[in-house]
């Protein structure tokens, strides 16, 4: 549904994205994530039709963004990053602008329009001009625009951000919503939480490159190694280091807890506990130590994670 | 695979931009008022404005003066709702990009051509209703309270001037709007149009009080021309990139260097291979260009031509024995067959051509063209009045016209044609390259072909004209 190969773009000698290829299926929805100005907003735009790639190409539900922007933006639902509403309008009368501006029937936009300003709460504040509307209220009625022509793709620049918790809880039970066998979807985002929980795969850009792109589970198996279990005892851990099998290594200990790493916790595992009831050692917990999205995010962008402390 | 595109073709598509914002233009009170204010105040104030000079002027039997100031005042109540529109103009673009509105727009599947032109509409409808509706109230009211009505040829023409100076003044903003990121920047190069407009109505002013009224038809086909080349100006401009893109207006005057140089250098190893491609390359390109200005210069020959039988030079001051008998001595007087002459011919000549790409930078190169037509006007004109004359024309063309006109008018026409090519960038594609790029490459092209044909044709030219030409002058015409 989405396909770059190679993607370029450079403005006057600045090299702002080089050589990004990835693909989204139907169905799909991957998370952009990179720090300010890594290239995420120039991929998305060039993406939609809006900035010409300097090098490589990219398709939109099978339409070249080069050869065909029309239909590119046709088949695109985009969230910018800053919503950008008309701020004189009502909600009903910019929904009706823009649903123009895709060709539907009035008939369509005003249906379309009611119900998804019901889904989102706003139903009720219709009579308001946008101005009016709070930070949260603007953000949602922009995903109303970039979802009112029912595109096959979305494109979503920071969908959360500005919402309250409840708001962006909303949004993002939406956005799952959205998720069809028919539909892609690509989420930028800072809020490393909302695309593990939202996305199928995350890519991960630094100036300009794709570091990384995978599940969240392979990306931290990638950048942080292979899984490190917990191992808590009921009496001290003194030796019991000397008990795991060769396919775990002790990473570190505490005075009642060990960790190890293991490539492969299903079969080293029951091996530990089975080693430690034959050394008469009681086990309290054995769990995989939580590794976070951040952490591969921080490792994968280059900024240790000590200087965010 | 097909995509469901928007299915509205270009006028409906631009109705769709344009009747937001005309709502929006019409919530805002900051429009509003004014346009209420010279709808239906300004047209009432100068009703009693001609009232009072009627009334005035009666008095001592000079009713010329209300006769012209009335026709003129129903210009100046069409125009001063019109003023409005620019300011609505230089608002579209910067406007959007400044309230960060503009992304969602340029994201929907409205061409550019869809987005361009509904900006347009949308600057023109409402100032343009007022301005309309004004003239109405001025009408009206000269009818009621002196009972003066308006020639219908009169009142097409103020209609038509009205449109033509607003579509002219919209399409130029909308223009400096498109390449300006935010509307301060617009502002300030709004006085590329303003200026150019006010003395535009100073000249219709002037026309209107000196009652040729049908100078103003050839006004209004002139500013539908402008018009014409703004909006395909514009519509070539538009680029959802530069938009969105450039992010400061700031002078970058390194890159602008670095591009004029490549494009002059143009790869060229040494100064024999640089003189190669201003043969091979350069002068191919001015091809187009070229044959347009040859046609433009035999065309201002035809109408020098002509104009000497419409005006002929009186009997009395046309005196071609005396002026034969003393070519010599003229000839003398002005430093030809010197080396000082040389300088001053080939500097007066080179002047002229630096003046015509000057005029013709920034006026679609039409300028550039109608400046390089006087001098042949001219010859055409004294080759006229010596037909008329029963003089032999060859005979004085080839002694005074022929020798240095060799070199000077292929000189002429490259230069035309290299001034043409670079006024014309702002409206000829460019192969996707900014305006800015595209500007400076053709200026590169135009110094090209500047410094490696045209001044040393100029130096030939001058060295011809003043040297040779006068000896020639004297063997044919003075006898010796």
């Amino acid at each position: 549904m989405i396909e770059a190969e190679g993607l370029g773009k450079s403005f006057d000698g600045f090299q702002a994205v080089e050589d990004v290829s990835f693909q989204v299926r139907a169905g799909e929805v991957v998370a952009l994530l990179g720090p300010n100005g890594a290239g995420k907003t120039t991929t998305v735009r060039m993406l939609a039709s809006l900035l010409r790639p300097s090098r490589g190409r990219a398709a939109i539900a099978g339409f070249d963004v080069t050869a065909s922007p029309r239909q590119v933006r046709q088949s695109i639902g985009l969230l910018t990053e800053h919503h950008g509403l008309y701020t004189r309008m009502r909600a009903a009368e910019y929904l009706s602008f823009f649903g123009r501006a895709y060709g539907l029937a009035p008939a369509v936009i005003r249906r379309r329009s009611d119900a998804w300003l019901e889904t989102f709460g706003l139903a009720d504040a219709g009579a308001r001009r946008l101005g009016e509307y709070s930070k949260g209220m603007r953000q949602k009625l922009a995903l109303v625009r970039a979802l009112l022509h029912e595109p096959p793709v979305l494109l979503l620049d920071e969908p959360t951000s500005a919402m309250d918790p409840a708001s962006a809880h909303q949004v993002r039970q939406s956005i799952q919503a959205l998720r069809t066998d028919r539909r892609a979807l690509i989420i930028c985002t800072h809020n490393l939480m909302e695309a593990e929980a939202l996305a199928d795969r995350i890519a991960i850009i630094r100036a300009g490159r794709l570091v990384a792109v995978g599940g969240a589970d392979d990306l931290k198996r990638t950048f942080l190694g292979d899984p490190v279990m917990e191992l808590r005892l009921a009496q001290a851990v003194d030796g019991a280091a000397g008990l795991l099998p060769p396919e775990a290594t002790a990473t570190a200990s505490g005075p009642d807890w060990l960790r190890y790493r293991t490539r492969d916790p299903q079969r080293v595992n029951p091996q530990v506990l089975t080693a430690m009831a034959r050394a008469g050692r009681q086990v309290v917990t054995l769990a995989p130590v939580e590794r976070t999205l951040e952490e591969v995010y921080l490792r994968a962008v280059g900024t240790p994670a000590e200087s965010l402390l | 695979m097909t995509a469901a595109v928007a299915p509205h073709g270009v006028l409906s598509g631009a109705w769709i931009v344009a009747s937001r914002e005309i709502r929006d233009q019409l919530r805002d009170w900051r429009i509003l008022t004014p346009i209420a204010l010279l709808t239906l105040f300004f047209p009432l104030l100068m009703n009693f404005t001609a009232q009072t000079a009627v009334d005035f002027v009666a008095q001592y039997g000079a009713p010329i003066i209300a006769e012209r100031l009335i026709p003129f005042l129903l210009m100046v109540v069409g125009f001063f709702p019109i003023s409005i529109s620019l300011v609505i103009a230089l608002e579209t673009f910067a406007g959007e990009r400044e309230r960060l509105s503009l992304e969602p727009l340029l994201a929907t599947p409205l061409s550019n051509g869809e987005l361009y032109l509904g900006k347009m509409l949308a600057a023109l409808v409402a100032p343009l209703g007022a301005a309309y509706l004004g003239i109405g109230v001025y009408l009206a009211g000269l009818v009621f309270r002196i009972g003066w009505t308006s020639s219908p040829v009169l009142l097409v023409q103020v209609f038509l001037l009205t449109t033509v100076q607003a579509v002219v003044m919209v399409s130029g903003a909308v223009v400096i709007s498109s390449l300006t990121t935010s509307v301060r920047a617009a502002n300030l190069l709004a006085s590329f149009i303003i200026i150019p407009v006010a003395q535009l109505i100073i000249g219709e002013s002037l026309i209107m009080f000196w009652g040729r009224y049908n100078v103003l038809w050839w006004i209004i086909l002139g500013q539908a021309l402008v018009a014409i080349l703004l909006v395909r100006s514009g519509l070539y401009l538009f680029d959802r990139e530069e938009l969105l893109g450039r992010e400061i207006d700031a002078l970058d005057l390194r890159w602008a260097w670095r591009t004029f140089r490549l494009a002059f250098l143009d790869g060229a190893p040494s100064l024999a291979g640089w003189y190669g491609g201003v043969f091979r390359r350069s002068l191919p390109r001015l091809r187009t260009c070229a044959l347009l200005l040859a046609v433009a210069l035999v065309g201002g020959y035809l109408v020098g031509v002509r104009f000497a039988a419409l005006w002929p030079v009186p009997a009395a001051v046309f005196d071609l024995e005396g002026g034969r008998a003393s070519l010599g001595a003229n000839l003398d007087a002005l430093g030809f067959i010197s080396g000082g002459g040389w300088w001053w011919v080939f500097f007066h000549n080179a002047r002229a051509l630096l003046l015509a790409s000057l005029l013709g930078g920034f006026t679609f190169g039409v300028l550039a063209v109608v400046v390089l037509m006087t001098p042949v006007g001219i010859i055409g004109y004294f080759a006229g009045t010596l037909a008329m004359a029963g003089e032999p024309v060859v005979r004085y063309l080839a002694a005074l016209v022929l020798p240095h006109a060799l070199f000077e008018i292929p000189a002429a026409v490259i230069a035309g044609a290299a001034i043409l090519r670079l006024g014309l960038v702002a409206v000829s594609p460019a192969g996707g390259r900014t305006l800015g790029s595209a500007w400076l490459t053709a200026l590169a092209e135009w110094s090209r072909v500047m410094l490696g044909v045209v001044f040393p044709l100029l130096a030939a030219a001058a060295a011809v004209e003043v040297f040779v030409t006068p000896r020639l002058a004297l063997l044919l015409l003075a006898g010796g």
